[in-house]
């Protein structure tokens, strides 16, 4: 099989994170887009690292996964609170820096 | 020449101005004695003076002047001040006068600002001020005198406004300050053109020059000093403030006001006498300055009605003879001395007698409120008569000898500018007859116009001593200098010889003219007030010329119109600039970031996706722009 098919599986998979991001409203929704997105990049990585031959994509893989851990963390923790407080996880509600 | 060392001279300046600044550190702690500790300074800087005047007796004439060196000033590369005294024939004269007539005056100080509750100021800043004149007389090069000239600048101020509490005075200090302001800048430009083209402003260095300098240089430095001795002397035409400057307490006027500082200007042109011999145009300026004001004075003394502002233009115009004498060379720089020290006691004196008048009258200054105090206040009358026939000039009264001798030697300055100079001294001593007479008649002797309210009593003895003391002065001291010419000789020394002086008429002569001229100001002064009622209220259906006299000769109108007004035009045509223009560019700068802040500002709509839109389109972009640029 060839490697390509890694690539157009990773570019659709970004797609559809990116137009979940734009077009969802929950915010968990579109937590969980950002995350294919992530790992769309992910995929990427490693399927150059097999084409290349070398391990460096591999490590940086490993890099955006600890990121990814990270901002789920932070991210979720944010959206509880916002839920607490505002009783929505809607996304278009949390505009309150605009004013 | 190697001048001999004194190190007593600083004790002049350090004693007053030990006093100036522990009155003033000290405060309301020394409001109890400060009076006494500053009479006490005055007195001790007139102490070593006196000492100064008989181990300078005791030398030789041309071993007389000595020096002291404080500290090196400034040191660069080849220029070099040093802070020296020099205390010489003519310093000592000034010394004595400053320190002797101002201990009087602290005196009569201490009784009358006793009801002052700012009587410790008053006493520091007079304090200053002896320390300064002292510095200003003592100061070996342009650059010391400066210092001092500036000093006693200072405390003229702070004295004229010594009761700032009164708008109109503090803008009459003001009004002095500036206005000496512009003399001093002319100080400044001599002592400057002196460095660049001389490359000295010590007196001995520019005397040394001066006789192989250019004359244009000479010149220019003559006109400057002259500039700066108008500024300080209140001459034509730099000569408004001193009328204002009456608003200062009684004692101050008598002091700085008639006695030492405005004779500073007096003292400059005689100390530089050898930049005025080498420039005779400069002189000549002085000449007509001088003969101007002294007919610029007379003539406003006629009409003022306020017994301070009478007296103020007196000064001016006593002055003016004092410079008229200083501008005619070798053959008078010894009258003008003379002249002014003279008038330091008799000046001092009726302007001690006048504040004396004003203290039995509940301060009331206008003279046509005054008559008949002969009886009430003795002694201030004897003292004040005296000081009067010496300024008319009634032999053998101090200014007899000192005017007639400035009369004389002005008409023989030879030729036509003999002739003018001799005429306008004679007509102004007619004038100074007239108006002193009819200070005289109004104040003591013309029946009385006060309201009976008003209580006229003599003043305590801390008062009347320094007058009759001062009046002693006006009568014997012009006959004890002009015995023999005793200042003439004493001062020669300092002086370029002159050559052969022409004699248009023998002194007697003259003598008789002027006492003419006396009689004929006083016969009109007696007609007028002492024979005819007086108005208790300055008519109003008077002459042009009296009402133009009454308005100091339209000198205010004069400065407002040419300098004021245009100044304030130019002030708010830079204030107009300064809004449209400046503050219209900085203005605009900020309203252009703030509009184009307010028009991105939209951009900003605060949801989320359409952030993430906007990064997804950059970032689209962003990849085909370089897939653009490496394909």
């Amino acid at each position: 099989m060839s490697l390509d098919n890694y690539l157009y599986l990773s570019a659709i998979l970004f797609t559809i994170g990116a137009v979940g991001v734009v077009v969802r409203r929950n915010a968990i929704v579109v937590f969980m887009c950002v995350e294919l997105m992530l790992n769309a990049a992910n995929l990427t990585l490693v399927t150059f690292s097999r084409i290349n031959g070398t391990l460096d994509a591999q490590v940086i893989a490993f890099f955006t996964m600890v990121v990814a851990a990270c901002e789920v963390v932070v991210g979720l923790a944010i959206i509880v609170t916002i839920y607490r407080s505002r009783r929505s996880a809607s996304i278009d509600d949390a505009s309150l820096l605009k004013r | 020449m190697t001048m001999v060392t004194n190190n007593g001279l600083v004790y002049l300046i350090a004693l007053p101005l030990f006093g100036a600044i522990a009155l003033l550190l000290l405060g309301r702690r020394a409001d109890k004695w400060g009076h006494l500790l500053a009479t006490a300074m005055s007195a001790g800087s007139f102490a070593v003076g006196l000492f100064q005047l008989s181990e300078m007796l005791g030398r030789a004439a041309e071993s007389r002047p000595v020096t002291q060196k404080l500290f090196t000033w400034i040191s660069v590369g080849s220029f070099n001040v040093d802070a020296s005294l020099l205390l010489d024939q003519l310093s000592i004269c000034f010394v004595l006068l400053i320190t002797g007539v101002g201990t009087l005056i602290h005196i009569y100080s201490i009784s009358y600002m006793s009801h002052d509750p700012d009587r410790r100021r008053f006493f520091a800043y007079l304090n200053l001020f002896i320390a300064a004149m002292l510095l200003l007389v003592l100061g070996d090069s342009y650059l010391n005198l400066y210092v001092g000239w500036e000093g006693v600048g200072l405390a003229s101020y702070l004295l004229i406004g010594f009761w700032n509490q009164k708008p109109a005075y503090a803008t009459a200090s003001k009004k002095a300050f500036i206005m000496n302001r512009i003399g001093d800048m002319g100080l400044s430009f001599a002592i400057m053109i002196a460095f660049a083209s001389l490359g000295t402003v010590s007196f001995s260095g520019v005397k040394e020059h001066s006789h192989h300098a250019s004359e244009a240089t000479m010149t220019a430095i003559g006109i400057m000093l002259l500039v700066a001795a108008v500024g300080k002397s209140a001459q034509f035409p730099l000569q408004a403030w001193l009328g204002d400057a009456m608003a200062g307490p009684t004692p101050v006027s008598a002091l700085i006001h008639a006695a030492t500082m405005v004779t500073a200007g007096v003292y400059l042109i005689v100390r530089s006498n050898f930049v005025f011999d080498a420039a005779p145009n400069a002189q000549l300026l002085v000449v007509i300055v001088g003969a101007i004001t002294l007919m610029f004075g007379a003539l406003v003394g006629t009409a003022k009605d306020d017994i301070k502002k009478a007296l103020a233009a007196s000064t001016m115009s006593q002055i003016g003879y004092m410079i008229l004498a200083s501008g005619l060379g070798p053959a008078g720089y010894a009258f003008a001395i003379m002249h002014l020290l003279t008038h330091g006691f008799f000046k001092a004196g009726m302007f001690l007698g006048a504040g004396s008048v004003m203290h039995g009258m509940n301060d009331e200054v206008n003279m046509r409120r005054y008559g008949g105090l002969r009886k009430f206040m003795p002694i201030t009358f004897i003292t004040f008569g005296l000081g009067y026939l010496a300024i008319i000039g009634v032999p053998p009264f101090a200014g007899f000898y000192s005017k007639d001798m400035i009369i004389e030697t002005a008409l023989n300055a030879g030729g036509a500018k003999g002739i003018i100079l001799g005429s306008v001294t004679l007509l102004g001593a007619a004038i100074t007859a007239f108006y002193m007479t009819r200070v005289m008649i109004l104040t003591f002797t013309s029946p009385k116009r006060w309201d009976d309210n008003q209580h006229p009593h003599e003043s305590p003895i801390l008062m009347w001593l320094p007058m009759v003391i001062l009046s002693i002065g006006s009568v014997i001291s012009g006959f004890l200098l002009y015995r023999g010419e005793a200042l003439k000789h004493w001062l020669e020394p300092l002086f370029e010889e002159h050559g052969e002086h022409t004699e248009l008429l023998p002194p007697i002569v003259v003598s008789g003219l002027a006492l003419l001229m006396v009689a004929i100001g006083v016969a009109f002064a007696v007609i007028k007030y002492q024979l005819s009622e007086v108005d208790a209220v300055a008519p109003e259906n008077v002459t042009e010329f009296t009402r133009v006299a009454r308005r100091d000769l339209l000198q205010d109108d004069i400065n407002e119109a040419l300098f004021m007004r245009p100044g304030q035009a130019i002030t708010s045509a830079l204030v107009k600039i300064d809004q449209n223009v400046i503050d219209g560019a900085v203005h605009g700068i900020g309203k252009m970031a703030l509009g184009s802040g307010s028009f991105l500002r939209k951009s900003q709509t605060g949801f989320v996706r359409s952030y993430a839109v906007l990064i997804l389109i950059g970032a689209a972009a962003l990849i085909a722009a370089i897939w653009v640029v490496t394909t």
